[in-house]
């Protein structure tokens, strides 16, 4: 059986299912058996998929304002070249 | 390694481009060819995202909206140096990510801020906080709640880590992209994505561990 820390190494790839059908077999049984790798596993997850459902953050008008005005200004100046 | 000097130089060569980074380029040799309302475009599809990933590195607005702006500027100004062999965002969040990088270095004069810190791999990637969560923990709270919890815990992260699991997770670039982005291995990405990841994990598990039960460890 896999150690914690061997597990933990392969804890991302796990998650993004990018570890190959040998690897992942290992680490699901060890999970199976792991009560405190299990809950790591499923709170970072969620970890993942609370940040990943985060809204796009809109730009304040403001802030979009002042960065359309400083494209004005620096498209003129290059075509005034 | 993130250095000094703002990169901008192209990116390495990439595989076939898709439809919508051949759209992109489009508009990018519009530009290029004087047509404002083109790159005008590009910045209205991008500024979201990079204006977050400019407050999750410097975590301060003004400093935020000087790497906007300066981002944008400077893919402007260079727009030659664009040659479409990678998509313009993962082009422009480089120009970004420096600039933010630059802010810090002006804020810690004493200390460099750099992406290529060295880590230590050892006890740091053993998680601290062990208790279940509720599963939709984040429906406990309203939505401004929440995003002033995450934002919390990443503002908690180094710069090496905030800025490697933003592009990561919350962007949505592959572990390739970032390496490119970040100029990093693709190995050096991947851990420090995982310690940025059992981090949050840790900080987030305060406010979503299941009612009734306390932070134990089951071993």
């Amino acid at each position: 059986m896999l150690t914690c820390k061997e597990f933990l190494a392969e804890l991302s790839d796990f998650l993004d299912e990018k570890t190959d059908i040998e690897i992942r077999a290992k680490l699901e049984k060890h999970i199976a058996e792991c009560p405190n790798c299990w809950v790591i596993c499923d709170t970072t997850k969620k970890t993942i998929s609370v940040y990943k459902g985060m809204k796009t953050c809109s730009i304040p008008d403001d802030v979009h304002s002042r960065l359309m005005a400083a494209m004005e200004r620096k498209i003129a100046a290059k075509s005034a070249k | 390694m993130a250095t000094e000097s703002v990169t901008l130089g192209p990116a390495p060569a990439a595989t076939e481009l898709s439809e919508e980074a051949k759209a992109e380029l489009e508009l990018v040799n519009r530009a290029r060819e004087g047509d404002s309302s083109a790159f005008s475009a590009l910045i209205r599809q991008y500024e979201g995202k990079i204006f977050r990933l400019a407050m999750n590195i410097t975590q301060n607005r003004e400093d935020a909206e000087d790497v906007l702006q300066e981002a944008f500027l400077k893919a402007y100004e260079h727009l030659d140096q664009f040659q479409g062999n990678s998509k313009f965002y993962t082009w422009i969040v480089r120009i970004a990510v420096n600039q933010a990088l630059m802010k810090l270095r002006k804020r810690k004069t004493d200390r460099s801020v750099s992406l290529d810190e060295q880590i230590d791999t050892g006890e740091d990637t053993v998680a601290r906080e062990i208790a279940a969560w509720d599963p939709d923990p984040e429906v406990q709270y309203s939505q401004d709640e929440l995003q002033g919890i995450l934002n919390e815990a990443i503002d908690g992260l180094a710069p090496i880590y905030k800025t490697v699991f933003t592009l990561r997770d919350v962007d949505g670039l592959s572990t390739e992209e970032t390496a490119e982005v970040l100029d990093l291995t693709v190995p050096a990405v991947k851990s420090r994505l995982l310690r940025a990841r059992l981090q949050l994990r840790d900080k987030l598990t305060r406010f979503f561990k299941r009612k009734g039960d306390d932070a134990f460890a089951y071993m």
